[in-house]
């Protein structure tokens, strides 16, 4: 393994799991990320239809 | 007509980000990429691999995010329907034929596929693979197992039993994958990628740890050790070449835009159909990026450290400069490296557990846009449409396993579904989002609720840089692979078409599917517009 082997592998194996590491914890660190997206509003029930 | 079934959605924010890596990841990631890399010059390779990323990958699934959840806020998750709502035309919809087509008729070969890593873990749990020391005994199970040499050879397993037979583990990846749709998006799709990402990651991490504490395991060939296999893959340039040639090397530039494009599943009309289950409101810059960027763990940082350092140090450069192909790669070459391998039946399970895992994950994404559209657009219940469906891909997938001689139906299908008929969808979506909904409402889509800042370059680089990029990738996939042909021993596909029955048959059955699907499609139409005029807000 060439000393440029090593600085391709350590920038591409690094970028990406920095890059995974940042996304997950925008996404983790944002209350809600883990609460209900849609509820019981979607049902459509037919109160909800225009008369 | 009135729908009083809840609308299926996603739990979790976290959910749908691992529903879109899990149909992401795949055998590419493990199989594919590493074979490249090596084979191109680690460093060069990654210079276009990272640029295919940022100008093609990336925006195209911007791109199918933001028209999924412009076409649900509308009352829309299926591409038929929203390719009507974004393109006011008569065809637009018809468009949807291919965005049928490709996931399922691919889903035909690739539960197959899915059914060999099953198999081959399974194997390994039960310590039934090892054939010794000899390459050859690993490849004549494989091509008996599969049924290389004959039509139908696969569906006999002399002295083998269950564990020998092809389609048992087929049988049970239908009904797995059919279960776990029937169950639905949040209970099912979901539900399995929460378990399966993190677990896949897991088996991945603890292969690698085996593989990065190798060493020298034959004292009697010290340069195939583990840090030779790594600069195998990683060295910037190859003996004879500089770093500037290989980069001038417009193949190896091909080669990356097109594992980026497909190992990021764009393109396929899955997107669309997950990203219109989410809220009007919530980001979706941030999860794109997320997927993908999960997608690119899998493969640069776990795939690009196990396959080809692995392969390398128990077999050496030969098989890693001639590799057999991604089949022979995963399904010869690593067996025969992990019987050779300390603790080899413990990393060949987890290896082929994590393949499955990451193939179950991608064939449910196969489905989901069919029963989208079945639900949809004809008012199917869930049952009936997966029922349908169930059909379909039942006779597709066991002209698959009837047709094995040379792979020929496997291959067909791969061929024309899974990369013509691929890149020809992927072109008419990225033109869509950059052309017909314009780039500049695609952005404001695409930045509604957006946690990320998405610089405005990227609005010039989805609506020119993205298109033309991809035309020049499926200009020259066509010229290669058609038009002018490459290596001696390829067929001449649309030659095989007339002259090779079993490819008429393949492709005929195809059509056929088409047709269906065109049916289909034009009956939701009226269906729509019958809603439309009777001014309901969602449609059937």
């Amino acid at each position: 393994m060439t000393p440029g082997g090593w600085i391709v592998m350590s920038l591409s194996v690094g970028g990406a799991t920095v890059l995974l590491a940042w996304c997950l914890f925008k996404v983790l660190s944002k209350p809600g990320s883990e609460q209900h997206l849609h509820g019981q509003v979607d049902i459509h029930t037919p109160d909800m239809d225009a008369p | 007509m009135q729908d009083f079934r809840p609308k299926d959605s996603w739990t979790s924010r976290i959910g749908v980000i691992l529903a879109v890596t899990g149909s992401a990841v795949g055998l590419g990631n493990f199989l594919r990429f590493p074979g490249l890399a090596a084979k191109y010059g680690g460093g060069a390779f990654m210079v276009a691999y990272l640029c295919a990323f940022l100008l093609l990958g990336l925006p195209i699934a911007f791109a199918e995010w933001s028209m999924g959840r412009y076409g649900g806020r509308h009352g829309f998750n299926s591409s038929p329907g929203i390719y009507r709502l974004v393109w006011r035309n008569r065809v637009a919809p018809y468009f949807g034929i291919l965005a049928m087509i490709v996931p399922v008729c691919i889903y035909m070969y690739y539960v197959y596929i899915e059914a060999w890593c099953l198999a081959y873990s399974a194997r390994y749990l039960f310590g039934a693979m090892d054939f010794g020391p000899d390459p050859a005994g690993y490849e004549r199970f494989f091509t008996h197992f599969v049924g290389i040499h004959a039509h139908g050879e696969s569906l006999s397993t002399p002295g083998e039993g269950l564990l020998g037979s092809a389609v048992f583990f087929l049988i049970l990846c239908f009904v797995l994958n059919f279960t776990l749709i029937y169950r639905g998006l949040s209970k099912g799709i979901e539900w399995f990628c929460r378990w399966a990402m993190p677990a896949l990651v897991v088996c991945a991490v603890l292969v690698l740890i085996r593989v990065l504490t190798l060493g020298t395991p034959d004292p009697a060939k010290p340069d195939q050790n583990i840090l030779n296999g790594l600069g195998y893959m990683w060295n910037p340039v190859k003996p004879g070449t500089t770093f500037w040639q290989e980069l001038a090397n417009a193949e190896m530039w091909m080669a990356a835009a097109g594992q980026i494009f497909f190992s990021l599943s764009v393109g396929f009309g899955i997107i669309i159909t997950y990203a219109s289950y989410v809220k009007k409101d919530d980001d979706i810059a941030l999860s794109s990026l997320t997927a993908c960027a999960g997608n690119e763990f899998c493969e640069v940082a776990l795939g690009g450290l196990i396959t080809v350092p692995a392969a390398f140090v128990f077999l050496g450069p030969q098989v890693v400069q001639n590799p057999p192909g991604t089949f022979g790669l995963g399904f010869m070459a690593l067996p025969h490296v992990f019987s050779q391998m300390p603790l080899g039946n413990a990393v060949g399970f987890l290896f082929f557990f994590l393949l499955f895992l990451a193939a179950v994950t991608s064939s449910l994404s196969m489905l989901q846009p069919a029963v989208a559209f079945l639900e949809e657009g004809l008012g199917l219940n869930r049952k009936a449409s997966v029922a349908l469906l169930g059909f379909i891909t039942a006779l597709g997938s066991t002209g698959v396993v009837f047709f094995s001689k040379d792979l020929i139906a496997l291959d067909t299908l791969d061929f024309w579904i899974g990369t013509f008929c691929l890149y020809a969808l992927a072109a008419f979506q990225t033109v869509l989002f950059g052309w017909v909904l314009g780039a500049k409402t695609g952005m404001a889509e695409l930045r509604r609720g957006a946690e990320i800042h998405i610089p405005e370059l990227f609005r010039y680089v989805i609506q020119y840089v993205t298109p033309v990029y991809l035309f020049i990738v499926f200009g020259f996939w066509l010229r290669q692979n058609i038009f002018v042909g490459t290596a001696d021993d390829q067929p001449n596909r649309l030659r095989q078409l007339v002259t090779d029955p079993v490819v008429a048959a393949v492709m005929i059955f195809v059509a056929a599917v088409a047709v269906l699907f065109g049916m289909f499609i034009a009956q939701a139409v009226r269906n729509w517009r019958r809603a439309e005029a009777a001014g309901e807000e969602v449609a059937i």
